[in-house]
């Protein structure tokens, strides 16, 4: 795959200024010094002839920009932030504010369950591989904190990590959110996932999350993905899951100039996946899912299910891929993305695919894409509510069924209030129904 | 009080094709009218023209309800008007409580007459009585409207609707296909605890059987979108015997 870097220069005097920081010693002289040498061999995946992976998204604008690392940050207030996104005082908060985490925030809890994240130098770069993806290299090459959430206890509250990007006041900056996750054999918890931008600048981030399910261990992992429509947010989640864990994604991702999510999990024998996403566009907007599990061994059960509400001239992707390799028997898997176009403009490329080496295994796909139904609408507008609200109804309605699974209710309260926010400008560019 | 049909004419707004051609009727007030015939003779495009469907559109003749024409108003206004139809097949409608659905009416249509909001424990006290005479199985109004009811279970949610919204001018689409007789006696007995002096229906049916619970006042056959004969109970149980071959062409 043919790529390219534009702005090699500036990422590069960036560069010499990220190693000159990082101490002698640290295990990430190395990754970074191999994230670099990747991303130059890779480059930005602008050629998409013969590119499964980009080749619904474009990544030109990324690559047209300089994209400025180490840039100054701004320092918001712990209670401004309570506004944006919930913080509750029995959860374990992490915040971090363009790439700096915030200092009256709430402390690395002094009881157990948790180990120090300090540690997490030695932790990151095991599962996610960054000799394959220029934007997991970048991220290894640039990544100058991480945070490490290691669960070897039971009872441990919702860990919620937050990343806010303001843009310091400076346009095209890039941040490198990264995170690791491990859950000890049998342990269970859960973890949420926030990025959330407020410059109407441009901004880059490119958040990497490697999560490790040691056997029996469980995670609930809740993901919101905010952005304006300046943004550009390219993340990459890797998953590796031992025998008979079991790890459940939800997914909530709107507004980004370019979205992405790039998400894999491996299964050992005997676990279980369910990855499930909303995402929501409009304008011209462009959000991608690329989606796959692997079925290793046998007795894995996976569930993908996205839904998606498209308006204006923005697109959406669900690349679902399941693969059940030879020994993966008894395997059963699902796969399903559902669509509702509001306007003629609106594009989306939906393409489950499943790849079978194994004989006996139970696996099912199917994609929709369709308007608001009108008899639907009618039926609604017959009993006295006005076009507007009916057209609300139906909508939100769709989205409710992936919004109740965020079922934590100050997360389920996030991601409605996050629906409601978008619903005026979602109906306002939408034109394939209430034109009669 | 009345319901008045005048030469009425429509014809599918995407095809063309002529549903309605010609039809007259008079609803007064308190009255129940049946409109039987059958199938493809307009019956169902009539009750949804009443009712605005923009899937039809009017070519000829008027809808006037208490003197004024209702031709062009909207759906939504025709129901803060007193209008309102139980549909023949009830949408299913994904992430919507019957709750919801059904309090957002209601709120609508007391909005736009002036009247003061429900409270939500007031509404609840309602709607929980409602649930309970129509014989709604109590679980079911806590899923998504419609969705896995069974037919019956939809047409019994329609007549939750119309006790609750309380309608001057009910029309009832087929509410009686497809039910089992228990279904179809609960349906009925909905029905009649709603008439009232201050309430007409309009009751569209193929088959007579919901009118030995439900005693109209005078009776319509409707074939090929023209009412081609009326008059008391005892036409439906007529043609019930005789079927409608004698008013088709050979």
């Amino acid at each position: 795959m043919a790529g390219e870097i534009r702005h090699l220069d500036s990422y590069d005097a960036d560069w010499q200024k990220r190693r000159s920081k990082i101490p002698k010693g640290s295990p990430l002289l190395n990754l970074s010094a191999s994230g670099w040498e990747s991303f130059k061999r890779l480059g930005f995946p602008t050629d998409r002839r013969g590119s499964e992976l980009w080749k619904y998204t474009d990544v030109r604008a990324i690559n047209a920009e300089a994209f400025r690392w180490g840039l100054p940050s701004a320092r918001p207030e712990l209670e401004s932030i309570n506004e944006i996104v919930p913080l509750p005082p029995h959860w374990i908060n992490f915040v971090y504010v363009d790439g700096e985490p915030v200092a009256n925030g709430p402390q690395l809890p002094s009881r157990g369950g948790m180990e120090s994240s300090t540690d997490w130098t030695t932790r990151i770069g095991i599962i996610a591989e960054h000799d394959q993806s220029a934007f997991v290299a970048l991220n290894s090459a640039f990544c100058s904190r991480a945070q490490a959430v290691v669960v070897d206890e039971a009872g441990l509250p919702p860990v919620h990590v937050v990343w806010i990007s303001t843009g310091g006041g400076s346009a095209s900056r890039v941040n490198y959110p990264r995170m690791v996750y491990q859950g000890r054999p049998g342990q269970s918890a859960t973890l949420i996932e926030t990025h959330v931008s407020l410059t109407d600048e441009a901004l880059l981030e490119v958040p990497v999350v490697e999560i490790d399910l040691e056997p029996d261990a469980e995670l609930s992992h809740y993901r919101f993905q905010i952005s304006k429509s300046s943004t550009y947010h390219i993340a990459t989640t890797r998953v590796r899951q031992a025998a008979r864990s079991s790890y459940r994604a939800i997914s909530f991702a709107a507004g980004a100039a370019i979205g992405r999510q790039d998400m894999h999990a491996h299964l050992d024998e005997g676990a279980e996946c369910v990855l499930h996403g909303l995402y929501v566009t409009n304008g011209t907007q462009h959000q991608s899912n690329e989606i796959s599990t692997t079925h290793a061994k046998p007795n894995g059960t996976s569930h993908q299910y996205y839904k998606g509400i498209l308006s204006g001239t923005s697109q959406a992707v669900f690349s679902g891929k399941v693969v059940v390799e030879r020994n993966a028997q008894k395997t059963d898997a699902e796969q399903k993305d559902l669509n509702l176009l509001l306007s003629h403009g609106a594009e989306i490329d939906t393409k489950p695919s499943l790849e079978i080496y194994a004989d006996d295994v139970q696996c099912s796909h199917g994609a929709t894409a369709g308007h608001v139904d009108e008899d639907t609408l009618f039926y609604l507008h017959s009993r006295g509510i006005d076009y507007q609200t009916a057209q609300a109804m139906l909508i939100r309605g769709f989205a409710q069924e992936i919004v109740d699974e965020f079922d934590l209710p100050e997360l389920r309260n996030f991601a409605s209030r996050q629906m409601d926010e978008l619903m005026p400008a979602l109906q306002a560019s939408s034109d394939t129904i209430g034109t009669a | 009080m009345l319901l008045q049909v005048a030469d009425l004419r429509c014809c599918v707004a995407e095809t063309g094709e002529e549903i309605l051609r010609g039809v007259d009727l008079e609803v007064g007030l308190g009255e129940v009218h049946a409109i039987m015939g059958p199938n493809g003779s307009g019956k169902s495009t009539l009750a949804n023209v009443l009712m605005g469907k923009p899937t039809y559109e009017v070519i000829g003749g008027d809808i006037v309800v208490e003197g004024e024409s209702i031709l062009e108003m909207a759906p939504d206004q025709r129901a803060h008007l007193g209008l309102f139809l139980a549909m023949q097949y009830p949408s299913e409608v994904p992430g919507v409580r019957p709750w919801q659905f059904l309090k957002a009416a209601k709120d609508a249509i007391d909005e736009a007459n002036g009247r003061p909001k429900m409270s939500v424990r007031d509404f609840s006290r309602l709607f929980d009585a409602k649930v309970a005479s129509v014989g709604i199985n109590p679980g079911l109004v806590k899923r998504a409207l419609n969705e896995g009811f069974s037919g019956g279970e939809k047409k019994r949610n329609e007549v939750l609707q119309l006790q609750v919204l309380e309608p001057r001018w009910a029309i009832m689409d087929e509410t009686d296909s497809g039910l089992d007789i228990d279904a179809l006696q609960a349906v009925a007995d909905g029905v009649n605890a709603m008439r009232s002096p201050e309430r007409s229906f309009v009751i569209v049916t193929h088959y007579q059987r919901l009118l030995r619970y439900v005693q109209p006042d005078v009776v319509h056959v409707l074939v090929n979108g023209k009412i081609v004969e009326s008059g008391n109970a005892s036409l439906a149980e007529s043609v019930e015997k005789t079927g409608y071959s004698a008013y088709l062409p050979d």
